[in-house]
């Protein structure tokens, strides 16, 4: 799973010429790419209404049909049926629910996580910070896919354990963002003066920190998303996460692999899904980040 | 310098034991060891006997002593199912992840560090802004999908390059290339954002008002610059390349570790997995603390910040 943290924020602005019209494009890419985004989460939501058939609907007569512009391909299977004889555009649409579902729980639980364990080692005092950030450096170390496997293989594969393992290994990037800005604007006039008149940590970090990180925590929360699909979708392609019959696309993809020579589409389909979502997200993500300059990280 | 380096190598000791301490109790506190070798029941005396053997009747720090000293030794325990022993089993699949993976690491460090650099030496040219674009799509798709796709195309439409397996030198080339892909996107991403740094710096902006030619302002001002964060980018490339040789493994069926422990979560091998766990969490461990020792060579400045 690619790192965020390993592109720097573009520098060097372009010199005046050609800057505002490369503005308005970036304008323009931001726009088409969040619609796209939008569009493929309605999808994704409206699935029970516009999907053509149940998903989890067997049909032996109809196997690894192909997609409608194919030799043999019907309307009734716009994008043709897996080895079992599913609709693959409903198992497609469900797929998204699914991924998308797991990775906005998953990515929730850890920004509520991060952001806690943050204010707490920013504003705690001076030995629980150091505490904290012994543990956030330590954690860092280790692999998230390893903890997540660990996870796993000790809690069972129920979607809920996906979801707490993912907020369990991404957490810490939110910790150090918030830790930041709460060390940073403790000091600030505003926050003395508040915490003279009596306003409690809990007080200060909600009416005076908090608001202050809105902004770079949409950016990280933008970028990370990506990533934590493709926490699920790997490992439902690995066979460890999403468990049949839930329609996941990392799984469908996993599963279509042993019939790549004549089916394609198996594992084509929901491949070409999740490129589509990591795509536009990652450029959401850095059009994003260039609007607001905070460092993402993984 | 030496109290930089020492601070480091303890908090890598600290890493390394909680991990060791992590894998303990997930392998000590995951079901019952009994029921799972024992299917058709055990006698309560029988089973006494046993943990009073095995020592599960110590305390848990007593066990977790026992433990680190079977460690020591390298006794990494056996295999709940099969009763093979784990060190075995992992040095049998070690060689094709560590090929797959070195080749992969070179390949990308040999394509992706010239190609940022470049796109960044020529900035706005349409062949710079094609190859940024690739680099973009590199970054964001998955391995798994990189795989699946190079097997559709090179392996049976192709029919060009064998698709599972590591008989053959051929067998290597698409495993290698999958692995490399996402590395190369983001090493070239990443110095080219790097050089763009350095090119705006002032003493670059020097080399070019004293009359400098292009090609040593290049060698020497910039590239130098950019290469000292890339060290521990590189940290984290090979970090993430033992996440991707995990779904490479499991795209083009390879003998190699990655499927050892995925095998161990499936079956919930705890024997097989905690190896697993310890293994790559020491290889990371030990590549962080090499980047740090690279850092401190290459970049005075860290050593003077970290003495002060």
């Amino acid at each position: 799973m690619s790192d965020a943290a390993l592109d720097a924020p573009p520098s060097a602005a372009a010199p005046g010429a050609g800057r505002r019209r490369r503005r308005r494009l970036r304008a323009d890419t931001l726009t088409l790419a969040g619609s796209g985004l939008a569009l493929i989460v309605l999808l994704g939501l409206a699935a029970p209404v516009i999907a053509p058939h149940d998903p989890n609907a067997v049909n032996m007569l109809a196997r690894i049909a192909p997609p409608v512009w194919m030799d043999g391909g019907t309307w009734t299977h716009p994008l043709g049926t897996d080895q079992i004889g599913r609709d693959l555009l409903s198992r497609c649409l469900y797929g998204i629910r699914t991924s998308f579902g797991v990775a906005a729980l998953g990515l929730l639980f850890s920004a509520v996580l991060g952001i806690g364990l943050g204010l707490l080692a920013g504003l705690g005092g001076r030995w629980i910070d150091r505490a904290a950030m012994t543990v956030t450096d330590v954690f860092i170390t280790l692999p998230n896919l390893l903890l997540l496997l660990c996870g796993i293989a000790l809690l069972g594969t129920e979607i809920w354990v996906l979801v707490v393992m993912i907020g369990f290994v991404k957490w810490e990037g939110y910790a150090r963002i918030v830790r930041g800005e709460a060390l940073k604007l403790r000091e600030a006039g505003y926050v003395e003066a508040s915490r003279a008149l009596g306003g409690s940590a809990l007080w200060i970090a909600r009416r005076h920190i908090l608001p202050n990180l809105a902004s770079p925590l949409v950016v990280m929360l933008t970028l990370s998303f990506p990533g934590v699909l493709l926490m699920e979708a790997g490992l439902s392609f690995l066979g460890v996460g999403v468990q049949p019959p839930t329609a996941s696309l990392g799984r469908m993809i996993g599963d279509g692999r042993d019939y790549l020579v004549n089916g394609w589409w198996l594992s084509g389909m929901p491949s070409l899904v999740i490129v589509a979502i990591t795509l536009l997200f990652q450029i959401v993500g850095d059009a994003l980040r260039d609007r607001v300059d905070v460092r993402g990280d993984g | 310098m030496a109290r930089f380096l020492g601070w480091r190598l303890l908090r890598a000791l600290a890493t390394m034991l909680l991990v060791l301490l992590i894998a303990f109790a997930t392998l000590r506190y995951s079901g019952e060891p009994f029921d799972r070798m024992f299917p058709h029941g055990v006698t309560v005396e029988h089973q006494a006997a046993l943990e009073r053997k095995w020592g599960l009747d110590q305390p848990f720090w007593a066990q977790f002593a026992a433990y680190l000293r079977g460690l020591a030794v390298g006794d990494f325990g056996r295999s709940l199912f099969t009763g093979e022993r784990v060190w075995a089993m992992y040095a049998e699949r070690m060689p094709a992840t560590l090929a797959v993976g070195s080749l992969a690491l070179l390949l990308a460090i040999a394509i992706g560090i010239p190609l940022g650099a470049l796109s960044a030496l020529y900035r706005g040219a349409a062949g710079e802004r094609a190859a940024m674009g690739v680099a973009f799509l590199g970054y964001a798709v998955p391995h798994f999908v990189i795989g699946i796709g190079l097997i559709l195309w090179l392996g049976y439409y192709a029919r060009a390059l064998p698709t599972t397996g590591l008989a053959t030198p051929a067998h290597y080339v698409l495993p290698v290339i999958t692995l490399a892909i996402p590395m190369i996107a983001g090493l070239a991403r990443f110095m080219r954002a790097a050089m763009l740094d350095a090119i705006a710096q002032d003493y670059a902006v020097t080399a070019e008002s004293k009359g400098l030619a292009p090609g040593r302002i290049a060698r020497v001002h910039i590239l130098r610059n950019a290469m000292t964060p890339l060290i521990s980018v590189l940290g984290l490339e090979v970090a993430g390349l033992i996440n991707g040789s995990i779904f490479v493994e499991a795209v083009f069926s390879l003998p190699g570790v990655g499927r050892i422990l995925v095998g161990a979560v499936e079956d919930r091998d705890f024997a097989v997995l905690q190896f697993g766990v310890i293994a790559y969490a020491g290889l990371v461990v030990a590549i962080n603390l090499v980047v740090d020792c690279l850092y401190v060579a290459a970049d005075p400045r860290v050593r003077l910040e970290q003495d002060a």
